[in-house]
């Protein structure tokens, strides 16, 4: 595999930053303990001390890497300590936001291609929609939600979720239906082709590349779109949630590692959405 | 003689542009024969591609009046008068070879078994038996044009358009499927109607040839071609055929104002 060089010569540079950005950050506690306790540290002892603290204020990787082992394979499933646990709630709701965002983002998209009066008065909406800051809808809709009785967490999670995956979806569906030229289209206008017709068999072939390309995008903003609905609502299940708790009384390890958990779980999504690309377009004749 | 299947009287078309109208067709009068081959030549905007989608009915005109096999376009074109062929072969890359023939027949609603006869039988026409599970990136550009000819034959209109088919391609490639569009012309006795930028190809596969000329696109002349209607390539250096090339020529230089 000749890809796997470059990947991995990215990870050991990542790597060699993080320790030495580790090093510089901590080091500061690790003097003034050495100073409190009269003693004189050396280089080397310095180092050790700033790679294995328990508030580090940047905890080097093998903390974190051994934190996801500990959270991850060290406990129960159902254990509220697991990120397994965790990770589960969160894929869930960013499954079903996932789905909720791809149906409105497809209709959009071919009621926005067939129709003037939706390209006119919908695009202008969906892009206003997306200038507003996540994390002040997320609060409104949770809110709003249990007001208006929906006692199931999940639900305004996936709401918030498909609020930031429609887009995506919505703008490459449209790129995509509108891709045959003008030829091709006049090619069916000379079979009369109807209007579904040319929509069944043109428009929608044309537009899977672009829509696959754009569910990558759409799935992995889905993920940050459960994390924020998880953030600020007091959520106690969830990667949100676990960021959050860490973030105010636990280790920061934690947070690190549900963050790193989060992007593992995201690159995994976005590398299942490439496989079922890759499959179907190859089933389909179009990649070569 | 022919009975004439494209009756085109003073007909005129103008495009409403931000600079104003631009007359792409300006009195239009021109007659079409059954199984006669007839190319348009002109320079760009001369309006030949234009004629051809008013027979296509893709283009409204403006004024006059045009009759397709005695139907206005519209109605000739539900009555699948006509296959259209454009410049670039514009081949599903999604469907096979096979696949893109088979369109218009599932669009107009053929039979399962005589899609699979169809396509057999117009594949083999174009010289593309064999090739019909092969997808179009898997072809050469003047097999995937000869597969959209294919695709245009399918149906089995009487007449066939074609909008500079061989314009894409090198001359080699050419020469070649000029002289198997003469054969399949002979096969299948449609009428033709062929755009082309090119003076031997226009003589070489024409029994008539509309000289056009721009703004207002219109026609100069019309040339009846002299030439027996067996051609082999090699007619091309004939006196009768440089004859030909010559009055087009001159009707092009003629209707040609260098402003």
């Amino acid at each position: 595999m000749k890809s796997v060089l470059p990947i991995l010569t990215v990870v050991a540079a990542i790597m060699a930053i993080w320790y030495a950005g580790a090093f510089a950050m901590n080091a500061k506690w690790a003097r003034d303990q050495a100073e409190r306790a009269g003693a004189e540290l050396t280089l080397p002892e310095l180092f050790a001390q700033t790679m294995n603290q328990d508030r580090a204020i940047l905890p080097a990787p093998h903390q974190v890497v051994a934190e996801l082992w500990d959270s991850t394979v060290n406990k129960r499933v159902t254990s509220k300590r697991s990120l397994v646990f965790h990770g589960w709630i969160t894929l869930h709701s960013t499954l079903w936001g996932f789905a909720l965002g791809a149906v409105v983002g497809m209709s959009l998209a071919i009621a926005i291609v067939y129709f003037r009066v939706m390209d006119m008065s919908v695009m202008p909406w969906a892009i206003i929609s997306q200038t507003i800051p996540i994390v002040a809808i997320a609060p409104m809709i949770i809110v709003v939600m249990s007001l208006i009785g929906v006692e199931e967490r999940l639900v305004p999670k996936a709401i918030i979720s498909a609020y930031l995956c429609y887009f995506p979806i919505l703008v490459g569906m449209v790129k995509g239906l509108r891709s045959p030229d003008s030829a091709q289209l006049d090619l069916m206008k000379t079979y009369s082709a109807s209007g579904f017709q040319s929509f069944w068999k043109l428009r929608l072939p044309s537009s899977m590349p672009y829509l696959f390309t754009s569910m990558k995008i759409g799935i992995a903003a889905a993920l940050v779109g459960t994390i924020v609905g998880e953030l600020p609502t007091g959520a106690l299940r969830g990667l949100g949630a676990r960021i959050l708790v860490g973030d105010q009384f636990g280790p920061p390890i934690r947070i690190w590692s549900a963050l790193i958990a989060a992007s593992i779980l995201a690159g995994a999504l976005v590398a299942i959405v490439g496989l079922i690309q890759r499959i179907t377009l190859k089933r389909m004749g179009m990649a070569q | 003689m022919h009975s004439t299947v494209i009756k085109a009287k003073n007909l005129s078309l103008t495009f409403q542009t931000n600079d104003g109208p631009v007359h792409a067709l300006k009195d239009v009068s021109l007659d079409i024969g059954a199984g006669e081959f007839v190319s348009f030549i002109g320079p760009s905007g001369c309006g030949k591609t234009t004629f051809l989608r008013v027979i296509a009915a893709l283009e409204e005109p403006t004024s006059g009046t045009i009759c397709v096999n005695g139907m206005t376009p519209d109605e000739a074109r539900r009555a699948r008068a006509y296959g259209y062929v454009f410049q670039a072969a514009g081949l599903y890359p999604w469907r096979t070879i096979g696949g893109n023939v088979k369109l218009p027949l599932e669009i107009m609603g053929f039979s399962k078994a005589e899609q699979e006869e169809r396509v057999r039988k117009v594949l083999e026409l174009v010289d593309l038996a064999g090739f019909e599970k092969k997808y179009p990136w898997q072809l050469s550009g003047g097999m995937q044009q000869r597969a959209s000819i294919a695709r245009a034959l399918a149906f089995d209109a009487d007449i066939l358009l074609m909008d500079e088919p061989f314009g894409a391609l090198d001359e080699i490639v050419r020469d070649h499927l000029n002289e198997q569009l003469l054969h399949l012309w002979a096969e299948t006795e449609k009428t033709i109607a062929f755009v082309t930028h090119s003076i031997p190809e226009a003589v070489y596969l024409s029994t008539k040839i509309v000289v056009m000329s721009p703004r207002p696109g219109r026609i100069a002349d019309v040339i009846d071609s002299p030439l027996p209607r067996e051609r082999p390539l090699d007619i091309r250096d004939t006196p009768e055929f440089l004859e030909v090339a010559h009055r087009v020529r001159e009707g092009l230089r003629a209707g040609h104002s260098y402003d």
